[in-house]
């Protein structure tokens, strides 16, 4: 199944047995994207965990 | 095999170009000039090609015809010689800015001298394949890029071919460099204590790569200052344009992508996670890669363009093999495929 980054557009495939809630990484910006629907394939962006990138 | 040929071989530029032409798959070095180490090794230069090869520096008199000369030599010396070099090959990469620019004028603002030898200008194409690939297969004579002006052309490109930028501000170019784009002379201000953990704002203006950026982006009202910091290799250009009307981060997404996918050797980064999210000169060391980022500030318009190379790689000796490949119908990437180290 293949589907577009919210994010950056991206074209990402989603393995055929992905289920609903998991998260996936896209290759392109790596944003962390929950499926928000396998049929037909959907992403939303996940929420974020905490921020440890600095100087 | 190709026979090819080096008529400056101990600087920083010939030093890299030999190491790469030494491991490419297709060519055979025949003859590195160097008329003040004539008959030493190019090892005694570039210790890292012990043990590779046994080749020793020889006067440029002594230089036998062969497919492809590369020149590596001073600032003004190959137009001087044109002539000469191109008796003993069909196929020429010069690397210095003799022959970078067509239009005379310009090359008289920017260098601040008459060139010496303008009827040979028209015959050269930019090597940046990136823009020129196809003229490249065709051409008998490249010229090698500035390695200040291919980071900052690189990250503009995207903007200017997707015409994001409002042409009526002006675009402003910060370029970190390493040391090595100095050259292998030393001089006072090169010394250890003096030049270690230095930060050098060396050519603040009126640096003479601008001409270059403006010849291949098309963008007028661009400046560039050049700042060297503690690094030996790499160059990283961030570039401040104005967007001319409201755009997203995925229109950019879209014009970096149109630009670069899929070029062999141009990387899009632009990440969300992870220690590398931009451009990092530091993993791109010895390597030809250019990687391209970019970040958006929605209330303003402005757009960072950040671009990280090798200056001495895709800044140099990388994008003149990578046209060598394409002058004599090699494969592009024949003789480039280091991808870097990590941690480094």
């Amino acid at each position: 199944m293949e589907t577009t980054c919210p994010e950056c557009e991206a074209t990402i495939s989603l393995n055929a047995d992905t289920v609903e809630g998991e998260i996936v990484t896209c290759p392109d910006c790596g944003v962390e994207l929950e499926v928000v629907s396998v049929n037909p394939p959907e992403l939303a962006l996940a929420p974020e965990v905490g921020e440890d990138w600095g100087e | 095999m190709l026979r090819v040929s080096i008529i400056g071989g101990s600087g920083y530029v010939g030093g890299e170009l030999l190491r790469l032409l030494l491991a490419h798959p297709g060519v055979e070095v025949a003859h590195v000039t160097s008329e003040r180490l004539a008959g030493k090794p190019v090892a005694s230069t570039h210790p890292n090609l012990r043990g590779h090869t046994s080749l020793q520096y020889v006067p440029a008199s002594k230089v036998a015809p062969c497919d492809v000369l590369f020149l590596a030599l001073p600032h003004g010396s190959a137009a001087k010689r044109i002539e000469e070099f191109a008796a003993l090959a069909p196929k020429i990469v010069d690397c210095s800015a003799d022959f970078r620019l067509r239009d005379t004028a310009a090359y008289e603002r920017w260098y601040g001298e008459e060139h010496p030898n303008p009827a040979w200008l028209g015959r050269f194409v930019y090597g940046l394949p990136e823009i020129y690939r196809e003229q490249i297969r065709a051409a008998s004579y490249v010229s090698g890029v500035g390695c200040n002006a291919t980071a900052t052309n690189l990250a503009l490109l995207p903007l200017a071919r997707a015409g994001l930028i409002d042409t009526d501000r002006d675009v402003i170019v910060e370029v970190k460099v390493g040391s090595s784009e100095g050259g292998a002379q030393s001089s006072d201000a090169s010394h250890h204590p003096e030049r270690s953990g230095a930060v050098r704002s060396f050519a603040t203006t009126g640096h003479r790569h601008t001409a270059e950026v403006i010849q291949e982006t098309g963008v007028e009202r661009v400046h560039l200052s050049i700042t060297g910091i503690e690094m030996v290799r790499g160059a990283v250009a961030t570039a401040h344009a104005f967007a001319k009307s409201a755009i997203t981060e995925k229109d950019l997404w879209r014009a970096y992508r149109a630009a670069y996918t899929p070029e062999p050797f141009v990387r899009i980064v632009r990440e969300k996670q992870g220690i590398y999210r931009l451009p990092e000169p530091k993993i791109l060391a010895g390597t030809n890669y250019a990687d391209v980022g970019f970040a958006l500030d929605e209330a303003t318009g402005r757009i960072v363009s950040i671009c990280a190379i090798d200056n001495l790689g895709k800044g140099a000796a990388g994008s003149a093999v990578q046209c060598m490949n394409l002058m004599c119908g090699l494969e592009e990437t024949a003789g480039l495929e280091f991808w870097g180290l990590h941690p480094v």
